[in-house]
């Protein structure tokens, strides 16, 4: 158990309040000095209050563009342009939103890739894991829907392509495009459920990341050398020790987002999305924001039907496929805990793992770039390839290497292991 | 929490450590307050909405005795072309005795008495009173009456009767030429 | 100072990677130009950006609107109120109804946008052989490389190359995607005469334009810069105090004490 000691005060105004709604205690237990983390954790464990900034910082601006944007398909873009020149701040707290998004997935990226090193997924933070995906799913649809809203080119374009995936659904896909869009196309309707659901989300996002917090506190955090800290002298306070390292991390990305905030706030947006809405003509090409990229990649990668072979007999048209690898290569992730067998959590243990875990960084970054051109010349094969890769190191490498890879020593306990170096 | 403290400090750096923590903590309680500023600001007016405050109204069109209501920041302005008796009526008035006591004077222009300009809502709760239209109940006192709750104002524009508290307010105009009325 | 400056330049360079990622193959690579605005202390060429106002109103604007754009805006482009009024009462946009309910138009007022010279698309269409003069007022943000790409193609038109057979009615210009364009070309040398008696030059005029589009697209950019600095001057020196808090308050478990 991950539990310090228990919360002390010396003001009668507060611990009457906490004898009556134990909040003090809530927080000193999750977030203060009640709350006991390894000792060794590094800066790659920032991420995950990082990530919550970041869920602040877009609920809060959210909110203030809800009080300018117009959900309307005649109004929204201009609503947006008048948020850019006429509000107070307007400019500043719409890039801010807008980057904002990026600077999240940035967060959230690194932090699942942590994860996948140090084996934060392995028993027993299964839970943890799988409810991290569903933050993970919900961040999606929560981008996917909000960068429809300012109704540019580069928004409806995404909004058809993306709702049309689910015609590829046998039977009762075009039925459910058609519920989707509510009417015959993107259209107002369309605008306004996502709108609707764009401000909802979030907060569904909080409900899950208290869970999230919730499942960590149970078993206590991971921490780089993959084993349990259950000894003497392997846990500090969360508070200060990782409260003021938290204030450092924020300070940092801070910096890093004002880079992009005020000196290239269109730098990781697409053009065409200054271009009003003309569902009479398509962009050159349809791309999504660069957090998408990959999956997108996986969904074009498949151009084949798969049948019987020497028949003409389709099973799963492409169309179909390309949609199950693009939700199966996320949905996979949910099965990772028993893919990988090894009984090692950490890569630093796990000389093999650690040049696949590399691979499948490499890989990511290839299809990135692939969902970024166009499918011609070479770029298809090289999707198909990466692809490929992205499913056999979860399918294959990950359950093979657990029963083969040679490991190395692990340390008997964190506080043996770190305080040799001091 | 009084075990960590004690560990923390060194003997040697008491009053650095102290100063190191506030000044982090203070650092970031100004960048925090500063950052909030941004997001109050942007619910006043936006440019746009500044940008219309002002308006411009042709006169020439109105008849003695008649009045017009232009839109101006979203509420009624009233403009009334007062008759002379109307105005001699204003100007009779015992101020000592009204609720909110304006001299007639103080409510138009020098030289242009004859036009009256007032914020068309009544100062009890906001609705508009009745008066400008051809037809309408002008009240008891020849300028506008209020059907909410029954606020009699004169020709003039002040409250003589009923729960309103304050005249009709009277905005910020000038005479751009002649017959154009510039308010705001 | 070095160190933002570096700071930008990586920056920069993630940024046109992402952008080269983005990119459309769509027309030739535009000429790169320096502009004023650009960098992290970039401020608009105010003199230029006036002499682009007045070779958009006499050039630009007998086919192309600012809607997003207001007279108005002008002021911070350092010009006074009564310019503005009159600058606005060259146009004309739709009033009220009049009292028999015909349909009226007014002057511009300074809250107008600047207003497209055709009453519809149809009407916009039929003027240009079927070609649509796009609504300019984001014009640099709405294009890959926005400012250096709306100067080349001002200054690119250029003879078609044998192979290309241009539609009649077009022009050859290699920087518009596809390589036809409906616009003939807009700017030749002393098609104005600048009042601040500046030579006309068809590259004047073209880096004069796209100055004056660049604050038209980006009205802020120059708040944003200062903000900015201020901004990241102000967390570099509470991250440097964090950090040193921190190494303060961790100094006793790196030396081994135990807290549990």
């Amino acid at each position: 158990m991950a539990h310090g000691p228990a919360f002390e005060t010396n003001s009668a105004v507060v611990k009457w309040i906490d004898d009556r709604l134990p909040i003090f205690s809530l927080i000193h237990g999750s977030l203060g000095a009640g709350y006991l983390a390894p000792r060794n954790l590094n800066y790659w464990w920032n991420f995950g209050s990082l990530a919550g900034l970041c869920l602040v910082i877009q609920i809060v601006t959210g909110i203030v563009l809800a009080m300018h944007y117009t959900p309307n398909t005649l109004m929204a873009f201009d609503s947006v342009e008048r948020i850019m020149r006429d509000v107070n701040y307007g400019w500043l707290i719409r890039y801010m939103h807008a980057n904002g998004a990026s600077m999240f997935f940035i967060a959230v990226y690194i932090h699942i890739l942590r994860g996948l090193y140090y084996g934060s997924y392995k028993a027993p933070r299964e839970m943890l894991w799988m409810i991290g995906l569903v933050i993970f799913l919900l961040m999606m649809a929560t981008a996917f829907m909000g960068y429809v809203l300012p109704w540019g080119q580069m928004s409806f374009w995404g909004a058809t392509v993306i709702t049309n995936l689910f015609s590829a659904i046998p039977v009762v896909g075009d039925h459910i495009v058609t519920l989707l869009w509510g009417g015959f196309s993107v259209d107002n309707p369309t605008l306004n459920r996502f709108f609707s659901l764009h401000f909802l989300l979030p907060f569904v996002i909080c409900g899950v990341v208290i869970l999230h917090i919730w499942a960590l506190h149970l078993p206590g955090s991971n921490n780089p050398l993959g084993i349990d800290a259950k000894g003497k002298g392997d846990k500090i306070p969360f508070h200060p020790f990782y409260t003021v390292k938290d204030a450092f991390g924020v300070g940092v990305f801070l910096i890093f987002f004002s880079l992009f905030l005020f000196y290239a706030p269109n730098a990781l947006g697409h053009p065409d999305n200054y271009i009003p809405a003309d569902p009479m003509v398509t962009p050159d090409s349809i791309v999504p924001e660069w957090y998408f990229l990959p999956f997108y990649a996986i969904l074009r990668s498949i151009t084949f039907d798969i049948g019987i072979p020497f028949t003409d007999i389709v099973i799963i048209p492409a169309k179909l496929l390309g949609v199950l690898a693009m939700f199966g290569s996320i949905l996979l992730l949910f099965a990772l805990p028993w893919l990988d067998t090894s009984k090692v959590r950490s890569a630093k243990f796990r000389p093999t793992y650690r040049i696949f875990f590399w691979f499948l960084v490499v890989d990511m970054v290839i299809l990135t770039i692939v969902g970024g051109k166009k499918p011609e010349g070479i770029w298809p094969v090289v999707g198909l390839i990466g692809t490929a890769y992205y499913f056999l190191h979860f399918l294959v490498v990950m359950p093979l290497l657990g029963k083969i890879e040679q490991t190395l020593p692990l340390p008997e306990s964190i506080a043996k292991a770190c305080v040799k170096k001091a | 929490m009084s075990t960590i403290e004690n560990t923390v400090e060194g003997d040697d750096g008491v009053n650095r450590r102290d100063f190191l923590h506030v000044a982090a903590a203070g650092f970031g309680a100004v960048g925090a307050a500063v950052a909030v500023w941004p997001f109050i600001d942007q619910m006043n007016p936006a440019a746009d909405t500044l940008a219309l405050a002002s308006i411009e109204v042709d006169l020439s069109k109105i008849a003695v005795g008649e009045g017009v209501v232009v839109k101006w920041r979203g509420k009624p302005v009233f403009i009334r072309h007062r008759t002379a008796a109307e105005i001699e009526e204003a100007k009779a008035v015992d101020v000592g005795a009204l609720v909110d006591k304006q001299t007639d004077a103080e409510r138009v222009l020098p030289g242009k008495e004859e036009w009256l300009v007032v914020l068309g809502v009544c100062t009890h709760l906001g609705c508009v009173p009745l008066g400008t239209k051809t037809g309408d109940d002008r009240g008891e006192f020849g300028g506008w009456f209020c059907p909410c709750h029954g606020s009699h104002y004169d020709t003039s524009g002040r409250i003589r009767k009923g729960p309103a508290p304050r005249n009709l307010e009277v905005p910020g105009y000038a005479f751009a030429s002649d017959t154009v009325l510039k308010i705001g | 100072m070095k160190m933002i400056k570096n700071f930008a330049l990586a920056l920069t360079a993630v940024a046109g990677l992402t952008m080269a990622a983005n990119a459309a193959t769509a027309g030739a690579h535009p000429k790169q130009v320096e502009w004023q605005f650009e960098g992290p202390f970039g401020t608009f060429d105010k003199a230029s950006a006036q002499r682009g106002f007045q070779v958009f109103k006499q050039v630009c604007a007998s086919c192309h609107s600012l809607k997003y754009f207001k007279f108005r805006n002008l002021a911070a482009l350092g010009y006074e109120e009564d310019m503005i009024k009159a600058f606005a009462a060259e146009y004309e946009v739709p009033g009220e109804p009049d009292e028999f309910g015909e349909p009226t138009m007014i002057k511009a007022l300074p809250q107008h946008g600047i207003p497209a010279p055709f009453a519809n698309e149809n009407a916009a269409r039929a003027s240009n052989g079927g070609a649509l003069p796009p609504d300019l007022s984001l014009i640099v943000k709405a294009r890959h490389d926005g400012a250096n790409y709306v100067y080349s193609l001002m200054t690119g038109y250029e003879d078609a190359p044998a192979d290309v057979s241009v539609t009649p009615g077009k022009s050859y210009n290699p920087y518009f995607k596809g390589g036809q364009i409906g616009m003939a070309p807009p700017l030749s040398d002393d098609i104005v005469e600048y009042e601040d008696g500046t030579k006309a030059t068809q590259d004047q005029m073209a880096r004069d334009v796209v100055n004056f589009l660049t604050f038209v697209a980006e009205p802020h950019l120059e708040q944003s810069h200062s903000m900015g600095l201020n901004v990241i001057l102000f967390l570099l020196v509470l991250t440097i105090i964090l950090y040193f808090s921190m190494k303060k308050v961790w100094k006793p478990v790196k030396e081994g004490k135990h807290f549990d």
